[in-house]
């Protein structure tokens, strides 16, 4: 499985990666060289296996609805980069 | 371990001494020794009290993978930079609450992402095995600075994580023990979470009997951790008796591998003798999906990853890079804030989940996976335990594999499968190489059978005796 | 498509086909995925866990009261709920999306297909499918007013739970599109899995817009986003439909995109977004296992489902001989059916309806209240009625005592008293006034007798002013009649 350079600039841009146009090319080669090592999963047999889901037969644990969280600003707001009156703060979008 | 035959300021301070000693290692990336000093008076103070709780005093290096209150935590990342949770760990809190005291956040591979602690923003962690003249050598990963620190006998016990073998594969590098407890024994809440189906929190000690004790007293269920295990966790310490009479021991034919040096294949004869020799009873077993397991991995773990670092996007915590706008800032933070193994990772995961590709990875992976794990299932209706080398090697020069993505990835052949199959596993430092470097034996267990694996560890651990130091003495 | 609305353009008539879908935000106090308050109003940030702000190892851990409100939901949609779903991560990056994800329900949605019955107020019903329903997390807030080079970020919102609810393509015009989403907003009320209050943002729409041919295969769709009104709701679907339909006339193509509504120029114009940024890479999240349902819990949940708008609405018509019409209005109306039942204790249903339908909702709306703050009870509006039927007010004068009423929330009874509106009755009486009112105007007495009937009508005004409207208008009539035509003979 090869990827084309527009795999990888795509791929780059959909998990807000930057990339220098000089990295395209040898990053594919290299994500191509992985991926034909992956292709060998296509060995194995897996009509109507369910995909595993978790490890143990667990239920999903549901909680009461209560409120005992949140009324804490100064812990949400403590490691922001740039914090004003109460928000984060991140450059304009232009919607 | 829990001996109590010195004070614990004694005992820290002696650890804060050895770890300043062992600086050169780079082992640990935020020393705590004020608050583990302060922590250690406080101890004794309950010592003398008569109200000592059961790890009283006892100093432990912590992973930089745990979110630690108050403490710095980065797991290996400039994207972290400067990030100081508010918040402990559930696994961390249970520690301190059983009267544990840290010492020192250790160094990782980035967010785990690694197999020789050489990925880690904080630069690589020389293994204390290393020969005084020559090249370093690494100590395996991620949880590199945990097991080097606990090698340099530096700290008794350290916490890491192990997501493909990051406990595991730095023991046996290290010569120290590692456990996986089962994928839901202990809390996932307060850790960096790298792949959230596969990461589990465990020790590295240097003995079996300090492995139990430390995950006796982290393990358990959580209500914040949906997939967290509401099980009782046995008496850990009551498995440590060693008698593995009649016990079955199964040998994976999958797992000899033709590429497997000497050295690692005698010492694996040897375990299977050992073994033999203490009253177990040797099958061999099959488990037909083993080649397929590293490459299930390298696409459910990078998947899960992607998903996992998109909150580090430079707007709620850690290092932001500017921008013009928000899609500016999130490209320039994450190619700046994560390494190339990282960003190599992510994109890696971002592919697999693309459109027109999820079902020919993402879902086949996770079918493989099924597969992988009855596997197990039908090998552990005939035996209780698998014993298999722990990694391929014993630990390799820095930068010898840092240009071949794939050469590195096969550092977790032997421990991918029990990853994927949620199984508790652990390596036991079993043995020498012909550099003089130590190898691991690994023993798989059942799910939530700590206790069995324990058991057989500690017949291990018995049968191999003491072995070398790093520093040279016994 | 019978009855529907149709868009007449230069070339002929063009067809419209919508479908909605409605993210409804679930009553609960806390967090889909969290413990944090939903309540609305709170200062900024005030109601965010570490977890709802994506810190580093937080874990989600889901709230069972959002999970039933959503089956019942389900239940009555009359829909399957489906025994096993699963919560999905949905990728994508924005400033109000903590996680870089949001956890959804992509390929396996916890409720699946049913329908919804719309009674249009042309006396038309349809009956919409509705495709599924399924459990997400909301976003949080961009504010954009506090900066001109910044944007402001607040996680109030952010993983409050929401069922989205995604119709068939089943409507036909904006009409049709506005009954559906009050519709649907009646049965979230009911059943109370939602607050239905769109100010407050507790019930969004966004809305597929297409048109063609009638009967042709369907067109090029476009997204309108965030619509929370159902008047915006209408007038976003109509001006949409007319774009489209002069771009096609122009001889252009609708480009398939996402459009806002702008409500001040009463436009829609396309986002501004990135042609590639729709590759979610949807997958299940591993924090959290499939949901599994057993049938006994469903079945509890069935059981707790009150009375539904179209069990009451078919229970109005045939017990009170409601009009469909006014009926599918009182169960639109939270509340509204019981109040209608109180008033209606041993009265005309039909005239109480209209009362309720016309007077009170027309007062209501005017105030900007809800019924639940009505001035006037069911019971004084039930007097009220109780005073037309039994003759001691006219109707018109029961408009003027409802005024009051609605005013001052004092009976209409002790209006009555008070301003002394009661309807005269009395004969002798109305014969004084209409003897006065016939020698006052000599001139319109003479014209009655040449011929021009109609100053019959003008003088029973006359009359019904002298008295303040007390007179009882059918008696004054009569007399009146029969006063000059007497008059005439003699
Ligand atoms: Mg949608
Ligand atoms: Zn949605």
């Amino acid at each position: 499985m090869a990827l084309s350079d527009d795999d990888v600039r795509r791929v780059a841009e959909l998990v807000r990666i930057g990339l220098d146009e000089s990295e395209v090319k040898p990053l594919g080669e290299e994500l191509s060289r992985i991926f034909s090592w992956i292709e060998a999963l296509r060995e194995v047999d897996v009509a109507g296996v369910a995909p595993m889901t978790s490890v143990v037969e667990m239920q999903l644990r549901e909680r009461d609805d209560a409120v005992t969280d949140g009324d804490c600003r100064d812990r949400i707001l403590g490691n922001a980069p740039a914090a004003d009156e109460g928000h984060f703060v991140v450059p304009r979008i232009i919607e | 371990m829990a001996a109590g035959d010195c004070s614990a300021v004694e005992l820290v301070e002696a650890c804060i001494a050895a770890q300043g000693a062992a600086a050169d290692l780079n082992a640990v990336v935020a020393a705590t020794a004020e608050q583990a000093r302060a922590a250690a008076r406080h101890a004794d103070q309950r010592r003398h009290r008569n109200e000592a709780r059961p790890l009283e005093g006892i100093p432990v290096a912590v992973k930089d993978i745990f979110c630690t209150r108050g403490v710095a935590t980065t797991a290996g990342s400039r994207i972290l930079d400067g990030f100081v949770p508010a918040y402990e760990s559930t696994v961390g809190a249970k520690l301190w609450d059983a009267g544990a005291i840290l010492l020192g956040k250790t160094n990782m591979d980035e967010f785990a992402m690694g197999s020789s602690n050489e990925t880690s923003w904080w630069g690589p962690v020389r293994n204390p095995w290393s020969p005084a003249a020559g090249p370093s050598l690494v100590p395996g990963g991620s949880s590199g600075g945990s097991a080097a620190i606990v090698a340099a006998r530096a700290v008794p016990a350290a916490l890491g994580t192990d997501t493909g073998g990051s406990i595991r594969q730095p023991a046996s590098f290290c010569g120290v023990v590692g456990l996986k407890p089962t994928y839901g024994r202990c809390s996932r809440w307060g850790i960096i979470a790298f792949a959230s189906s596969l990461d589990q929190a465990g020790p590295l000690t240097r003995s079996v009997a300090d492995a139990a004790l430390i995950l006796q007293h982290i393990a358990g269920f959580d209500p914040k951790d949906s997939t967290s295990a509401d099980l009782p966790v046995p008496d850990l310490h009551a498995a440590l008796h060693g008698d593995v009479k009649g016990l079955r021991v199964g040998i994976p034919a999958e797992y000899r591998l033709d590429t497997l040096p000497v050295a690692v294949g005698d010492l694996w004869e040897q375990g299977i003798a050992w073994f033999r020799a203490a009253g177990a009873e040797l099958l061999d077993v099959s488990l037909p999906h083993t080649r397929y397991a590293l490459p299930a991995y390298y696409i459910v773990a990078p998947a899960e990853a992607s998903a996992n670092l998109a909150r580090y996007d430079g707007v709620r915590f850690g290092r932001r890079s500017a921008g013009r706008d928000p899609d500016d800032l999130y490209t320039r933070t994450r190619r700046e804030g994560f390494g190339e193994e990282v960003r190599r990772r992510i994109m890696i995961g971002g592919y697999v989940l693309s459109e027109g590709y999820y079902d020919a990875y993402y879902l086949r992976a996770q079918q493989v996976r099924t597969r992988i794990a009855e596997d197990f299932r039908t090998a552990f209706r005939e035996v209780d335990v698998l014993l298999t080398p722990t990694a391929p090697s014993s630990a390799f020069p820095e930068g010898a594999k840092t240009d071949d993505p794939l050469a590195m990835y096969v550092n977790d052949i032997f421990t991918v499968p029990a990853s994927l199959a949620g199984l508790p596993a652990i390596s036991v430092p079993a043995g020498l190489d012909d550099d003089r470097l130590p190898l691991g034996l690994q023993l798989i267990g059942r799910a939530f059978d700590e206790a069995t694996l324990l058991r057989a560890a500690a017949a291990l651990e018995n049968a191999v005796g003491t072995l070398p130091s790093p520093m040279g003495s016994a | 498509m019978t009855g529907a609305r149709t868009i007449v353009g230069a070339t002929g008539e063009w067809e419209l086909v919508i479908g909605l879908e409605v993210h409804a935000q679930v009553a609960t106090r806390s967090k889909l995925f969290s413990g944090a308050a939903t309540a609305f109003g709170a200062e900024p940030n005030a109601q965010v866990s570490l977890v709802d702000a994506a810190m580093p190892g937080m874990l989600p851990v889901i709230n069972r009261a959002a999970v039933d409100q959503a089956i019942r939901t389900g239940l009555a949609l009359g829909a399957e709920v489906n025994r096993f779903s699963v919560f999905d991560r949905k990728n994508y990056f924005y400033p109000d999306l903590p996680q870089g994800y949001q956890i959804s329900q992509y390929r396996h949605p916890i409720v699946g297909t049913g329908e919804l019955r719309v009674d249009l107020p042309d006396g038309r019903t349809r009956v919409v499918g509705i495709e599924r329903l399924h459990l997400e997390q909301d976003a949080g807030k961009l504010v954009h007013d506090r900066s001109a080079t910044d944007s402001h970020v607040d996680l109030n919102r952010a993983g409050i739970p929401l069922m989205e609810i995604v119709s068939r393509p089943d409507l036909r015009d904006w009409e049709e599109a506005g009954a559906y989403l009050r519709k649907l907003r009646a049965l979230l009320r009911a059943i109370g899995s939602c607050d239905g209050n769109m100010e407050e943002g507790s019930l969004r729409a966004d809305a597929n817009v297409s048109v063609r041919r009638p009967g042709a295969s369907l067109g090029t769709r476009c997204e309108l986003k965030n619509l929370n009104s159902v008047r915006f709701l209408m007038r976003a679907i109509e001006v949409e439909a007319r774009r489209q339909v002069a771009v096609i006339e122009a001889g252009e193509a609708v480009r398939q995109e996402t459009r806002l509504y702008d409500p001040q120029r009463n436009e829609t114009r396309a986002m501004r977004s990135k042609e590639d940024a729709h590759d979610y890479r949807y997958f299940p999240d591993p924090d959290l296992l499939p949901l599994r349902l057993s049938e006994a819990r469903i079945e509890q949940l069935r059981d707790s489902l009150p009375e539904l708008p179209d069990e009451i609405r078919e229970r109005l018509i045939g017990e009170y001989g409601l009009t469909p019409y006014d009926a599918s209005v009182l169960v639109a109306e939270p509340g509204a059916p019981g109040f209608f039942e109180a008033a209606a204790r041993g009265r005309s249903g039909k005239r109480v309806a209209n009362w309720i339908v016309t007077n009170l909702f027309g007062a209501l709306n005017e105030a900007g209240r809800p019924l639940a703050e009505s001035p006037v009870s069911a019971e004084t509006l039930g007097q009220l009625v109780g005073l037309i039927e039994d003759g001691t007010i006219s109707d018109r004068i029961a408009r003027d005592v409802f005024e009051e009423m609605f005013r001052t929330g004092a009976s209409p009874q002790s209006i009555v008293d008070a301003r002394g509106l009661r309807q005269i009755q009395d004969t002798d009486a109305i014969d004084a006034a209409i003897d006065a009112a016939l020698a006052a105007n000599p001139g319109q007495l003479e014209q009655y007798h040449a011929g021009k009937t109609k100053v019959l009508g003008w003088f029973v005004g006359q009359v019904m002013k002298a008295t303040r409207g007390q007179a009882n208008p059918a008696l004054v009539n009569a007399r009146l009649r029969q006063k000059l035509d007497a008059d005439g003979a003699g």
